[in-house]
């Protein structure tokens, strides 16, 4: 299970790295999406994996997950959405005022072009 | 109960708030508010570094919770200096905006209140989480604040910008995870008490949680090889905001100094001085890169950006060194250059207005309209950002000399160190007889009179810099006190958690 | 108190002659020439004790943690310098009253004189070396700023930023070797210092210390090889030259060298660097002062060559070549400063500086010619003037070295030899310039000055005689008071005499004097072959060019590694990560003791579903749309995977902020076009793709590393407190709401600022919709479809209600403010796309700024509520009742705190979606 768990995050990872590692913003966008889901899996392992439970203590469970990294994940989930949201539009601005969708505006369009 | 600790966070997120509530409101009154907002931080600032001036240290638990299990705010010297530091920045740069640059876009006052509560927030809480939490609102200020009237210059910078932070903010919940993950806890003191008891296991996996953390501030802090992003940023944003965002860089400073003097100091066993390796010769390439930068930049805001990260490298340099001396150099210097940083930015975008031809070019224009005023205003901040004396900077510079002569590599620090400020004298010098002195005939006349705001802010911050070496002695002397409280974490960890050997009972196994 | 004030008065009231010209119309000369009379007045006051071989110091801390103190001292030495500086800049003031032109500004002018008398009153004031640095680095500063005083001429430019750059290169070493020299010796103050000779001679930093300090000294006067500037530097006004590069600034280094004599001279290596530098200064300099055809270059290597003798004599060692080094430059001071202002008058009356189109003046300015004669013979060390006796106590004294052995004779010859070329460049200055036939075409009609402009010249000229002829009466007392001080100890027998009978030194004199002369009259005959020697020898421009090659270098450095690609400067970020990771984690075994659970077919599943999409989301990125739908694939598992590791409220919340970002991406799809284009080369791919798999394996073995090994947390803290203290049983929640509400608090003021921002980048921002969406339907305004439109009305109450629900529950079971606003965001989303932007805008009135701001204060006012109760921010309370249908509630403070999460969560994502989407619409961003 933690096996299966830490392969989860290592793919997200690798993955997230690939695509921010893109030219354009679209794709840095999903690379920044999928590091995300990553640090948040991490961030439920670090407080040890507990399956078929919850942090409701009227359940009368024998063993709780760990509430503290749950609770991290959930403004992390809150400020990475702002976030986002916020790269998005600002992408899109970038499009209108450069007129291209690369991370480097048109500048870097042209750099590419000259190199090829 | 003194709520005093929580004062400077609560109050721009109010007045912020506010203003975003008033958008109605005529922009004279909001700018008002928050002139009023901004201006009243610093009493309170002042207030709380004399409560914390004979090294006592004010512990604010949130919600009543006990620590470590609540999140705590901790003011001690340092943090208390931070504060007072943001809060003369932050009047300058608003007294700036208020010649108009306020105006070039919608909801800067409430944005600038919530630009503080982030830097403030960063700067007092003794959580590493809640530290997370607080750079990411100042971030998302700063963002908000470096697009602040737009222009694909600015919307290009910011993307970097943005895309890398956020890589940064992936990195740091890393860092949390893994450092939790070991420690079971996210309060500093806790931190600080738990990491020394680690197994060499343990220690390794802190170990590697801890430099991904000096990652994420050194990318914060504009340490190279993360800090390229700087210059241009810097260089877009309008001048009011990137004479506040001087001592953005300082956050992850004070970031580094704060979690790693505190929690891997000289008495954290197998972690002790975990970042030394790494930070003194990135911080030594830093200082000649950003010289180099300056030595050759094209124009003068290029050439500004650089000198922050010139600036940024002499602080890391004494950061570095994590000894008594070093902190204390590490605060002064930071005093140091966040002034006349943002007073460079501010004197800088003065001279260029007025140099309605060339602008920002280095090369020959019309003469300049009040040359007499600019040029002063140049010279000064020039000299105090080189490191010449009799500014602060030449102090600063010589408590890092002091400070680096114990570790190995002293030679090497000192050469660079000397060499670096050469190089930017040099870059200065040619700088500013290109720009005050090398006018052809013609009479670059009609340029916009001078905004007094604008010169009331810049002059006051050089009046500050001024200060830092006419009251040298008092100045010096609470850098010494600071970095004497900096090299002792235990009062800290015994302030927030109670006197004594940690008490295993506040951690226990879930199963 | 007098010490700074002489200091002060000068160089913190420079503004002053400014100020009072625009206040009072008062003549700046003139107030600058009581300011530096009352300056030197007040050191008058002092002299009689310091004569007498007092030594006065007055202190005062200022940064003691930096051995940094304003300390002041004044004795025999520092007199001597302190006298130079006023008196000659009394004579310099008046003299350049007449000297500058109109349409120069005198209030600059005189405001700068005035900073730079101070700061050089500084040097030679300062008992704290890191004050005296201090002092030296602002000589050099405002040396550059009086060089740069005619800012239209690109030589004065450059000559003042060469100035700047050796000489503060030089006072940076000099800070090294002072900072060094405190370590040594556990005191910067002079007095401690100067007893600790001894000590530091013997300390194994003492070649470092001398080289450094060494340094400074040289390049501040000009010692080979770091003379080039000051020849440079003579794009000044002849008024600065006079001053500064002959008679002040440019003896700080000599000054130094004396300062420090009893610390650091007297050892083999002191003698062989110190003399040797002289020397070769020395020697050099004279020869090429020689060649020189502007008169102010002439004087410009002379003053070199004369301050290699003094540095020579230093370098000696012995007490009497000390003495002959002071008094010398006592003398060159004087003739010097003469023959500068003779320069200014010539160049001023004719015109022009050429040797070459000057010539038998004599008989339009006789007065200046005498002077200029007499002056110029004093610097030839002709007999009767002062430069006579001062060059034969040199003379004398080449014969008492005891380092050269065999080579004794090195000195002599060498001085010999310089002393015929100074003879010779001495005669040239006054033979080509004054006799000879009547000059031709020369821009002015020559005449003599105006009667005060030669004042200061006749003063300086007769000092010169009056020294010459009565030494022993004129200056033996300073002399002894300034030697002693040097020398910090009894000075042996010396006596000023003209006579000193027929003796080996007699002999070199006149050897030089007929030589150089001899020398000058065969000129012809080797001056064109000079002329191509002379070429290569110029320092000025060779570092000019050297400068300039430095900024192209630092420009192509800069360019290469700043290249503003954001993908360079992510993957240098990536590869710092891992490299500050890996080392961290070594010796990490990355499997610990714990136990694990065994793995379910259910999860290997829903892993294998996530890492398929995920790698396909990789793989197909370009194929924009297909990704948009399969991040949200990965999303849902991702949200399943919550479920599975017992995190009901992450995976809701996962679950509602997948599909708020999935609409978004899709919105932002109408615009962004449709594909990227593969643009990056198989290469870099790999490139990324191996780097990427190193970092998904770091993480990976991260994680693993953490959940093997079994871990001690504070975490139970919570689990026992969220019912009986916090109220709620839903842990997470009362964690977010209580226990960490701050974060929370910060948190939504992310969002909030997030959607501030968002509405400003979206401001008057058009984009124009492709005419075919994605699936190559026409972009019709009625694109709303009616399936959707029909299940949509009657949603967006059932949403709120479930929000509300979801609210209520919050506290004790999966949900709260955060997912609640989702909920409601979304259902308002919903209507957006089901009726259009028009539509949803004119049923949702409020200003989203309003809702997000009221929601922070909804929630900074909850936590603020606590204060009334004398507890900390945030401080929760509750109680229950009981409500129709629900039955027995629970309701906490909290809750109110969580109603303002609510509200700002439903703002921002109003504002995000509904601003977005509503961009092709008309009137967008409004």
């Amino acid at each position: 299970m933690e096996a299966l768990l830490a392969i989860m995050i290592g793919v997200l990872t690798a993955t997230g790295v690939y695509l921010t590692l893109r030219a354009r913003t679209f794709a840095v966008l999903l690379g920044l999406t999928l590091l995300s889901y990553a640090v948040n899996l991490f961030l439920v392992a670090s407080g040890r994996l507990v399956v078929a439970s919850a942090p409701l203590t009227d359940q009368g469970l024998d063993t709780y997950p760990d509430p503290l990294p749950q609770a991290l994940v959930l403004t992390a989930i809150v400020i990475g959405f702002g976030m986002t949201a916020l790269l998005v539009v600002l992408a899109l601005r970038a499009l209108r005022e450069t007129g291209d969708d690369h991370v480097d505006g048109e500048r870097g369009t042209a750099r590419r072009r000259g190199r090829k | 109960m003194s709520h005093l600790p929580i004062l400077p966070i609560l109050l721009p997120l109010l007045a912020g708030s506010l203003l975003l509530l008033a958008t109605g409101m005529a922009e004279s009154l909001r700018r008002s508010i928050g002139l009023a907002a901004t201006l009243a931080l610093l009493p309170i600032a002042v207030a709380l570094l004399l409560r914390v001036a004979d090294g006592t240290h004010l512990v604010y638990a949130l919600g009543d919770w006990p620590p470590p299990f609540g999140i705590v705010l901790v003011v001690d010297r340092l943090a208390a200096f931070m504060l007072l530091l943001t809060a003369v920045v932050a009047l300058a740069s608003h007294v700036y905006a208020g010649g108009g640059e306020d105006m070039a876009g919608p909801q800067f006052q409430p944005l600038f209140q919530f630009q503080l509560m982030g830097i403030n927030g960063a700067f007092l809480t003794g959580d590493l989480f809640n530290l997370f939490v607080f750079f990411e609102v100042l971030l998302i200020a700063f963002y908000a604040l470096l697009l602040h009237g737009l222009g694909p210059r600015r919307v290009g910078a910011a993307i970097h910008v943005v895309v890398l932070n956020l890589i940064g903010s992936t990195l740091f919940l890393f860092a949390v995870g893994t450092l939790y993950g070991v420690t079971g806890t996210l309060n500093l003191a806790d931190l600080a008490r738990v990491l020394p008891t680690l197994g060499p296991d343990e220690a390794a996996l802190a170990r590697s949680g801890a430099l991904l953390l000096l990652g994420v501030f050194a990318l914060k802090a504009a340490l190279l090889p993360l800090g390229f992003w700087l210059p241009r940023a810097y260089g877009a944003a309008l001048a009011a905001p990137a004479a506040l965002f001087a001592v953005l860089t300082k956050v992850g400073v004070y970031a580094i100094l704060r979690v790693f003097a505190l929690c891997f100091g000289p008495d954290a066993g197998p972690l002790a001085g975990v970042a030394q390796p790494w930070l003194l010769p990135a911080a030594l390439a830093t200082l000649a890169f950003g010289a180099i930068g300056a030595l050759g930049a094209r124009g003068l805001r290029e050439a500004a950006g650089w000198l922050v990260v010139y600036s940024v490298g002499a602080l890391l340099v004494a950061v570095g060194v994590f000894s008594e001396a070093g902190y204390a150099a590490a605060v002064y210097y930071t005093a140091h250059s966040t002034l006349a940083g943002a007073a460079l930015f501010l004197v800088v975008d003065l001279v260029v207005r007025h140099r309605a031809a060339a602008g920002d070019r280095l090369d020959v224009a019309g003469a300049m309209p009040r040359a007499a005023l600019l040029g002063t205003l140049f010279f000064l901040v020039a000299v105090a950002i080189a490191g010449l004396p009799p500014l602060s900077g030449f102090a600063g510079k010589i408590m890092v000399l002091n400070a680096v002569r114990a570790t190995g590599s002293a030679a090497v620090a000192w050469s660079v160190l000397l060499a670096s400020t050469l190089l930017v004298v040099v870059a200065l010098s040619r700088a500013g007889s290109a720009i005050f002195w090398r006018t052809d005939g013609s009479d670059g006349g009609s340029a916009p009179r001078l905004p007094r705001r604008g010169v009331a802010a810049a002059g006051a911050l050089l009046v500050a810099v001024v200060g830092l070496v006419a009251w040298g002695g008092a100045v010096t002397a609470f850098a010494h006190a600071t970095g004497r409280q900096l090299a002792q974490p235990s009062a800290y960890t015994d302030a927030v958690l109670g006197p004594g050997a940690p008490d295993r009972a506040m951690h226990r196994s879930l199963r | 108190m007098v010490l700074p004030l002489v200091i002060l008065i000068p160089l913190a009231l420079a503004w002053l002659p400014a100020a009072a010209s625009r206040a009072f119309g008062w003549d700046p000369a003139r107030t600058t020439a009581v300011m530096a009379a009352v300056s030197l007045a007040l050191v008058l006051t002092q002299a009689d004790a310091v004569l007498d071989g007092a030594t006065i110091v007055e202190s005062w801390p200022w940064m003691p943690a930096l051995g940094l103190n304003a300390s002041f001292r004044l004795d025999g030495f520092g007199l001597l310098f302190a006298l130079l500086i006023l008196g000659i800049g009394l004579l310099v003031v008046l003299y350049a009253r007449y000297y500058l032109a109109p349409e120069d500004s005198q209030e600059r002018f005189y405001g700068l004189l005035l900073l730079f008398m101070g700061a050089m009153l500084g040097v030679v004031l300062s008992e704290n070396l890191l004050l005296l640095v201090t002092f030296w680095e602002l000589t050099s500063l405002s040396s550059f700023l009086l060089i740069g005083f005619w800012r239209h001429e690109p030589d004065a430019r450059r000559g003042a930023r060469l100035a700047l750059m050796v000489t503060g290169a030089g006072g940076l070493a000099l800070l090294a070797g002072v900072l060094l020299l405190g370590q040594v010796v556990g005191s910067l103050e002079l007095t401690e210092v100067l007893a600790a000779g001894p000590l530091i001679k013997a300390h194994p930093l003492y070649e470092t210390i001398l080289v450094l300090v060494l340094l400074g000294a040289f390049t501040k006067s000009a010692q080979f090889p770091f003379h080039f500037w000051l020849p440079h530097a003579m794009a000044a006004p002849t008024p600065v030259s006079a001053y500064l590069h002959s008679a002040t600034m440019v003896k700080a280094g000599v000054f130094l060298l004396g300062r420090l004599f009893p610390a650091l001279a007297g050892t083999e290596t002191w003698f062989f660097v110190v003399t040797g530098v002289g020397l070769a200064t020395q020697l050099f300099a004279s020869y090429v002062a020689l060649f020189r055809h502007d008169l102010k270059g002439l004087l410009a290597y002379s003053t070199v060559s004369h301050l290699g003798l003094i540095t020579l004599l230093f370098g000696m060692g012995t007490p009497l070549g000390e003495i002959a080094a002071v008094f010398h430059i006592i003398n060159h001071a004087v003739f010097k400063a003469s023959l500068f202002m003779a320069a200014g008058i010539i160049d001023h009356e004719t015109g022009t500086r050429d040797m070459r189109r000057l010539s038998g003046l004599a008989r339009y300015m006789p007065w200046t010619a005498a002077l200029a004669t007499i002056a110029a013979s004093a610097m030839a060390g002709v007999p009767l003037l002062n430069g006579f006796l001062s060059k034969e106590m040199y003379f004398a004294e080449t014969f008492h070295v005891e380092w050269l052995g065999d080579w004794y004779w090195v000195l002599p010859l060498a001085a010999t030899l310089t002393g015929v070329f100074t003879v010779a460049y001495s005669t040239r200055f006054v033979h080509d310039v004054f006799f000879g036939d009547a000059p031709r075409g020369l821009p002015k009609t020559p005449h003599e000055p105006p009667r005060w402009m030669k004042v200061p010249v006749e003063v300086l000229v007769a000092l010169c005689l009056f020294v010459g002829l009565l030494p022993a009466f004129s200056i033996s007392p300073l002399l002894s008071a300034a030697a002693a001080a040097v020398l910090q100890a009894p000075l042996p027998e010396f006596s000023l005499k003209l006579w000193h009978g027929f003796n080996l030194p007699m002999l070199m004199s006149v050897l030089a004097l007929s030589g150089g002369t001899a020398l000058y009259f065969a000129r012809r005959y080797y001056f064109n072959l000079h002329g191509y020697l002379q070429r290569p020898l110029d320092g000025g421009a060779i570092s000019e060019r050297a400068i300039g090659a430095a900024v192209h270098g630092a420009r192509r450095l800069v360019d290469s590694v700043v290249n503003d690609s954001l993908q360079r400067y992510v993957l240098l970020t990536v590869l710092a990560a891992l490299a500050l990771g890996f080392a961290g984690a070594r010796g990490l075994a990355p499997t610990g003791a714990g136990a694990t659970t065994p793995a379910d077919p259910l999860t290997i599943l829903m892993a294998a579903a996530l890492v398929v999409t995920a790698l396909a989301v990789a793989a197909l990125h370009a194929r924009r749309l297909l990704a948009v739908v399969l991040i949200g694939l990965v999303g849902l598992v991702v949200s399943l995977a919550f479920v599975r590791l017992s995190a009901p409220d992450l995976a809701l919340t996962q679950l509602l902020v997948e599909i708020v970002t999935v609409l978004l991406l899709l919105l932002a799809m109408f615009f962004l076009p449709a594909e990227s284009p593969a643009e990056s080369s198989t290469g870099r791919r790999l490139r990324d793709a191996t780097v990427a798999i190193v970092a998904g394996g770091a993480t990976g073995t991260l994680a693993w590393a953490l959940m093997t090994r079994p871990l001690e947390t504070i975490s139970w803290y919570y689990l026992e407190n969220s019912k009986p203290e916090g109220g709620g049983y839903n842990v997470v929640n009362v964690i977010l709401v209580d226990f960490r509400g701050f974060d929370t608090l910060g948190e939504i003021t992310v969002l909030g600022v997030a959607a501030v921002a968002i509405v400003a980048l979206l401001n008057a921002l058009r984009l124009d919709a492709p005419d075919l969406d994605w699936e190559g339907r026409p972009w019709a305004a009625e694109r709303y479809p009616l399936m959707l439109r029909v299940l949509s009305r009657p949603l967006l109450p059932l949403a709120l209600l479930v929000s509300v629900y979801l609210f209520l529950r919050g506290h004790n079971a999966p949900g709260g403010g955060f997912i609640a606003g989702l909920v409601t965001g979304t259902a308002i989303l919903l209507q957006y796309v089901a009726y259009g932007g028009a539509w949803a805008r004119e049923r949702l009135p409020w200003s989203y700024s309003n809702v997000i701001a009221a929601g922070l204060l909804i929630a900074t006012a909850t936590g603020l509520a606590s204060w009334g109760f004398g507890v900390p921010f945030l401080t929760s309370t509750f109680g229950y009742v009981t409500w129709p249908v629900v039955g027995k509630f629970e309701l906490a403070s909290a809750m109110a705190f969580d109603l303002g999460i609510y509200l700002a969560v439903v703002g921002v994502v109003m504002v995000i979606i509904a601003r977005l989407g509503g961009l092709s619409a008309p009137g967008a961003g409004r």
